[in-house]
């Protein structure tokens, strides 16, 4: 009894050790957005609260939290509540099976691609309840549109893993990263290149980040699902947003990138000098890259239209990925070189 | 059984593609339009109305809020209607400096509308490089007649006062510091028109920078490229003028056909379109952003060279000089009869049109030989771009019609007046 007890409380406090960095880091991956975007821009974004405005994310988490929730008339409360909490914890559940750097893992299971698939296939019902709960339009429009991409994205998102777990021969995340281990050319975004590409736009995507805003398109539908949100209702579901967007990019660093393994693995000299940096800053400043471009296309592109996106997802990145599935079957079989030489 | 019904949106007033107050009643089926109904009259203010009870000059300033994101190209309208009337003709320079604003005012106009439509269309970079230059020209307005925006410079038999020969400069503050202040100034030491050459040295770069985001952007091309095709003789019958008709393709510019001012005697060209689509319509107005370029170096060039009169020099009509009111009986007289009850204009109507930037804004003036006019209605192009939309977005999505409206250049100051 008294050892559950114990078991109990240490997950707990690993949990608590995940999650309010993670957090913390949500909200200055905000606090970056403006300040990358406000640079590309011509502006200088936050500068006001603190210093250089570093502590404009808590500036905005206090003012969203003292705000009046309000519940619009003939919605559904319950659902309309429940909405951004279904779709903020899948976004947090997700970080249990991601390994930070060898060994530092909360649940280390085998399972762990599978799961991470099926818990960001979650958080679509947060957007789906609260556009329909709204009892408005533009929400109602949102839902459905997000409804949409995220199963036709999950799809090629699902088939370019598919390459991953066939190049790793394993669903462990931490094998995964470990089957990548000898140098940057082992690193799977050489031999999975196209699928590479799938998942990362696939991941844009599935985030419902610009060019694939469809879901909150500000100039068609206003805000989309959480255009009736104010105070908590809203934060929540902006953490949840920047939160797999966080996800994505550390998926992409621990799919493609090699994880927390050093880019300079394998090179005399290099290696000695490199070696003193931890796995884990290796994995953050490949994060941080991914969450730089996530950031620059907000900033740059246009927003796809509705069916284009449709277009987009099932004809061109489903067939690359099915291409690539069997291009690569046929490398492994063949033992190529210097990937699958074993 | 129950009844399938399309799906009515209530797009606006409150939206952030509205472009100020539309209220359009879409109709949808799914994601498709099948009927946009557009309501307007959100933003009436009775220009027409209040300008029957005002002296002829006092209504100039009510012009400018029109048309609020092309300020100076309504005044001119108006002014040319009252000259017309009065029958009297600006001297050579004026004509110019009027030529020279209404192609800053272009400029500022289409800088925004690019700006706009890109975010409308989710490109939000655009805006704000946009505003960094249109930011230059608002300086010129302020430099000239004291106003950012509503300028209200022009007069009847010329304009209100001749170019500042000194741009204002920035002074050291809290919060920029004597380095700075000289980096923002680097354009500011010689006059107005050497602010504006330099102005147009750079702007063809930046124009330059707008297109590389947009024009052969993938996803750009397939949100406008055959998006709201307009055929050239529909276009016609719809009422169509400016960057609209062009871009279907029909060569028309009072500028070139039926020229006002000095308009004929300086070299530009007029862009068409081809397949009336937003695309194209973007093309034409990116287009006159570089053609406007070349108008303002003409009209700085000849600015340069011939000092003179800005005004014409009829007290009757524009007041006398401070100076001559010190010491002369008679031009104390004009100045009193000119504030105080305005200037006559004969009996008579006239119909005056300038190529404003989003098309043909044309004033009808109706007088009784009063101070005040009899009638005044203004001709505003977007009204008839507006009434067309129903057509247009017939059968695109939603975003298209965001995408459609954008292109059409709304705004709501002259459509409601």
């Amino acid at each position: 009894m008294f050892d559950q007890l114990q078991t109990l409380i240490w997950i707990i406090i690993k949990i608590t050790v995940i999650v309010l960095p993670l957090l913390i880091l949500v909200a200055y991956v905000t606090y970056a957005e403006r300040k990358v975007i406000g640079y590309i821009q011509v502006r200088v974004g936050p500068n006001r609260v603190g210093l250089k405005g570093l502590l404009q994310p808590f500036a905005d988490l206090i003012k969203l939290v003292f705000k009046e929730i309000v519940v619009p008339s003939r919605s559904n409360p319950y659902l309309f509540i429940i909405a951004p909490i279904l779709s903020l914890v899948p976004a947090l559940i997700a970080w249990a099976v991601v390994p930070f750097s060898d060994g530092l893992v909360l649940s280390n299971i085998n399972a762990g691609v599978l799961f991470l698939f099926a818990v960001s296939s979650l958080s679509v019902y947060g957007v789906l309840v609260a556009g329909w709960a709204s009892n408005s339009k533009y929400a109602m429009f949102g839902a459905l549109r997000s409804a949409a991409q995220t199963v036709s994205y999950e799809i090629a998102m699902g088939f370019s893993l598919v390459g991953v777990l066939m190049a790793a021969g394993s669903m462990n995340l931490s094998q995964i990263v470990a089957a990548q281990s000898g140098g940057i050319w082992q690193w799977y975004f050489l031999p999975l290149l196209p699928l590479f590409v799938v998942f990362w736009i696939s991941g844009i995507a599935e985030t419902n980040r610009a060019p694939f805003d469809l879901v909150e398109g500000e100039s068609e539908i206003v805000a989309g699902f959480h255009v009736e949100y104010s105070g908590v209702g809203f934060a929540l579901f902006f953490l949840a947003e920047y939160a797999s967007m966080v996800l994505i990019s550390v998926l992409l660093s621990l799919f493609f990138l090699g994880g927390w393994l050093s880019p300079f693995e394998g090179i005399p000299g290099i290696e000695k000098l490199f070696a003193w940096i931890p796995g884990f800053a290796w994995l953050f400043i490949k994060t941080a890259f991914f969450l730089f471009v996530y950031i620059w296309i907000r900033a740059t592109f246009p927003r796809y239209r509705y069916d284009q996106l449709m277009r987009l997802g099932w004809k061109v990145l489903i067939p690359v990925t099915l291409v690539w599935i069997a291009v690569l079957g046929i490398l492994i079989k063949c033992h190529c070189p210097p990937w699958f030489a074993i | 059984m129950t009844e399938i019904r399309n799906y009515t949106l209530n797009f606006g007033p409150q939206h952030p593609a509205a472009h100020g107050v539309l209220r359009l009643i879409l109709e949808l089926d799914g994601e498709v339009i099948v009927r946009a109904d557009p309501h307007i009259g959100l933003l009436h203010r009775a220009t027409e109305k209040l300008a029957e009870t005002k002296p002829f000059n006092q209504s100039i300033g009510y012009m400018d809020r029109l048309d609020y994101v092309s300020m100076m190209a309504n005044e001119h309208g108006y002014v040319l209607a009252i000259e017309k009337l009065l029958g009297i003709t600006p001297p050579i320079r004026a004509q110019y400096i009027r030529v020279m604003f209404d192609e800053i005012t272009r400029v500022l106009n289409h800088l925004l509308w690019l700006g706009a439509t890109a975010l409308d269309i989710g490109a939000m970079t655009v805006f704000l490089y946009c505003f960094r230059e249109r930011e230059d020209l608002f300086d010129c307005y302020e430099a000239v007649s004291g106003a950012r925006m509503h300028a209200t410079y022009y007069r009847p038999g010329g304009v209100y006062r001749d170019l500042p020969n000194k741009m204002p400069q920035y002074q050291p503050s809290r919060w920029h510091n004597e380095k700075q202040v000289d980096a923002m100034n680097a354009n500011r030491e010689g006059s107005l028109l050497d602010f504006i050459w330099a102005f147009t040295e750079r702007f063809p770069k930046c124009v330059d920078e707008y297109e590389t985001l947009l024009t052969d952007n993938r996803i750009w091309k397939q949100r406008t490229v055959n998006i709201g095709v307009v055929p050239p003789e529909r276009a016609i019958q719809l009422g169509f003028t400016g960057p609209m008709l062009r871009g279907s393709g029909v060569e028309w510019d009072l500028r070139k056909k039926q020229p006002y001012e000095v308009y004929d005697q300086i070299d530009f060209s007029i862009p068409v379109g081809v397949n009336g689509d937003c695309y194209d319509r973007y093309l034409v107005r990116v287009e006159e952003l570089r053609q406007s370029n070349r108008i303002i170096r003409q009209c700085v060039e000849w600015l340069r060279a011939n000092p003179g009169p800005v005004v014409i020099n009829d007290h009757k009509i524009v007041p006398p000089r401070r100076q001559e009111m010190k010491d002369d009986m008679e031009s104390l007289i004009h100045h009193f009869k000119l504030f105080t009850e305005g200037y006559s204009v004969p009996a008579g109507e006239a119909y005056a049109a300038v190529e404003a930037p989003k098309g043909e804004f044309g004033v009808y003036l109706v007088s009784d030989g009063a101070n005040k006019p009899y009638r005044l209605k203004v001709r505003a192009p977007g009204f008839s771009h507006l009434a067309a939309l129903d057509e247009m977005v017939r059968g695109h999505m939603l975003a298209d019609a965001v995408a459609i409206l954008a292109s059409q250049d709304i705004v709501f100051g002259e459509i409601d007046r």
